[in-house]
């Protein structure tokens, strides 16, 4: 389990995150979500102990982490940047960080197969593609079989091989009852993967709670009906709370009611329906909706 | 679970449970000794380690003798003592401390560059450990390969004086067996002084700079400074340090006693360790 209470990280007078206070509770995969800036590394990093918050606590299993008396089963954590060394071997850096906490190497071949990194163990990490480093880093983060994992952006430059691997490796250790903590600019993965999400934006918490709650809350679900008289069908469907746009087409977009509402309404007005779609927003939709305003680079922004 | 307030948008979810109680864990507590191991796994798998130590022994063996060979024999007089020729044929200890410098520099400044170090310290979150880890297994790499080193520049001095008909020298000469382990002595406290500037500074290019301006710039331009203002020549690092395997006769000028002059050296390996201690603890990695 991951606390963060009351967490806020200035450089100089930049603020990098902002009184953040969520809970990443084991057992499912909590999905970190963020445009670019908004934080999500660097309340990483101080997750790890790697930055010193400014004010603010986070606590991993309870504890404080850098007094943890066996890290690496505490914590494995993949941060976005290579933090592998490109002199040594797959094998080496591996060896290396898993004599810290005196496991075997063993364990350390283990992992080097679960990562599918068995062929090229022996070769030189700076030769390594970014997908090959992805693999290295979660390696490295899996090595002490730790209660809390978390990774930035881990299916960054991995293959579709790659990705359904993580995939499949974070629900199989949320299943094992850890906590994992991910971030992700792939929307569709983090939808397929998470069951929680953590949304910041601008160093502040937008959103804690569901996948199908962020979703629902961040957009409203529509129908889309297409009628031979859609101005007739918007007055009979218009309603407190309910929208109707159209575009000029045979087409209507409603929300704020069902579709079997649409449809029944249409039906006891006698106006024939050619088309009745629920139509449901995407996670990529309600995360743009919802971070809209906080999007620290705007592409083609002017200045 | 903690009650704990959520200021999101979104009503807060009941998690499901954990199914499965949790795995025993493999990794043990981080112990001192663990994290000498490591440092000396990553030691030794680097080869840039190796390079630098086998150029080392080249520059002191081979250099010193070619220095040796290409002088008149040395024959022991009035001001010519047994440790002075030692000195001579040590000579390559000023050339061997730059490569071993580098060497120290590398082993942290090396680990900021490739990102390494956030992996290390995320595993050993209280630091310091890899700091001492860092010291020990450099000053129990350079120490041993130092000593043989110039044990055998020793012999292979007195072996060649001996063919050319200089004086015989021997280990048991006054100050001869202090100039011979000084100089595996000096080597690896200059070692343990670039791994503090690779730690403290972080970027290899401003430790080689600071390194390389303290150990052969100042020294150089001190030597031609007026007598008046030389003062603090002999405080230098290298200097005071190389008192204890002679390097001062070779620079002539007011020395610091052998001993003096290395105590002097230690203080200042001992600061820098200790600001880069500080520095290691405080500053975000």
């Amino acid at each position: 389990m991951i606390e963060i209470d009351g967490l806020t990280k200035r450089y100089g007078d930049k603020t990098a995150v902002d009184g953040l206070s969520f809970v990443v509770e084991p057992g499912v995969v909590t999905g970190f979500l963020g445009p670019n800036g908004a934080g999500k590394s660097t309340t990483m990093r101080m997750i790890a102990g790697l930055g010193r918050p400014t004010s603010g606590t986070v606590r991993v299993n309870g504890k404080h982490y850098p007094a943890a008396a066996a890290p690496m089963s505490e914590l494995g954590i993949l941060l976005d940047a290579r933090s592998v060394h490109p002199g040594l071997s797959a094998r080496s850096n591996l060896l290396a960080l898993a004599r810290t906490a005196g496991i075997g190497r063993r364990r350390v071949d283990e992992v080097i197969e679960l990562a599918g990194l068995g062929a090229v163990a022996g070769t030189r990490a700076g030769g390594f593609s970014l997908g090959m480093g992805q693999r290295l880093g979660v390696a490295a983060a899996l090595l002490g079989q730790p209660q809390t994992v978390v990774l930035d952006e881990p299916v960054n430059g991995l293959d579709p091989d790659g990705v359904r691997w993580i995939r499949l490796l974070l629900k199989s250790l949320a299943a094992e009852g850890r906590t994992v903590f991910v971030s992700s600019h792939l929307m569709s993965e983090m939808a397929q993967t998470a069951t929680r999400l953590v949304v910041l934006g601008r160093g502040q918490l937008i959103s804690e709670g569901s996948v199908e709650d962020f979703v629902d809350h961040a957009t409203t679900a529509g129908v889309l009906v297409r009628t031979p008289d859609p101005a007739r069908l918007g007055q009979v469907l218009a309603a407190p709370g309910v929208t109707v746009s159209n575009d000029g087409t045979d087409l209507l977009r409603v929300s704020g009611i069902t579709a079997e509402q649409v449809g029944s309404a249409a039906w006891r007005a006698h106006l024939p329906v050619y088309e009745l779609t629920p139509t449901h927003a995407s996670l990529e939709e309600a995360f743009m909706h919802v971070t809209r305003d906080s999007v620290e680079y705007h592409a083609g922004a002017t200045r | 679970m903690s009650a704990v307030t959520r200021p999101g948008l979104l009503p807060a979810q009941g998690a499901p449970a954990p199914a499965v109680p949790a795995p025993v864990a493999v990794a043990g507590p981080v112990t001192q000794v663990r994290v000498v191991r490591s440092e000396w796994t990553k030691l030794r798998a680097l080869r840039s380690t190796w390079w630098c130590a086998l150029t080392a022994i080249v520059l002191i063996v081979g250099l010193g003798a070619a220095i040796t060979g290409s002088g008149a024999p040395y024959t022991i007089s009035a001001g010519n003592s047994a440790a002075g020729g030692v000195t001579i044929s040590l000579a390559g200890v000023l050339f061997a401390q730059l490569v071993l410098g580098v060497l120290g520099i590398l082993l942290f400044s090396g680990e900021y560059a490739t990102g390494m170090i956030r992996a290390t310290l995320a595993v050993v979150p209280s630091r310091l450990p890899v700091l001492w880890a860092k010291l020990i297994v450099l000053a129990g790499l350079v120490l041993p390969v130092t000593l043989l080193a110039a044990v055998a520049e020793f012999f292979t001095a007195t072996a060649l004086e001996s063919s050319r008909g200089g004086s015989a020298i021997s280990l048991t000469d006054p100050g001869v067996l202090r100039e011979v382990a000084g100089a595996s002595l000096y080597l690896t406290v200059i070692a343990v002084i670039g791994l503090s500037l690779g730690a403290l500074l972080r970027r290899t290019a401003a430790g080689l700079s600071v390194f390389a301006a303290v150990f052969l710039v100042v020294p150089l331009v001190a030597a031609y400074l007026p007598q008046s203002i030389k003062g603090f020549a002999p405080y230098l690092p290298s200097n005071a340090g190389g008192t204890i395997w002679g390097a001062g006769k070779l620079f002539g000028g007011h020395q610091l006693g052998p001993w003096t002059g290395f105590a002097v050296l230690c203080g200042y390996a001992v600061v820098l360790t200790g600001l880069a201690a500080w520095r290691l603890r405080r500053r975000d990695a």
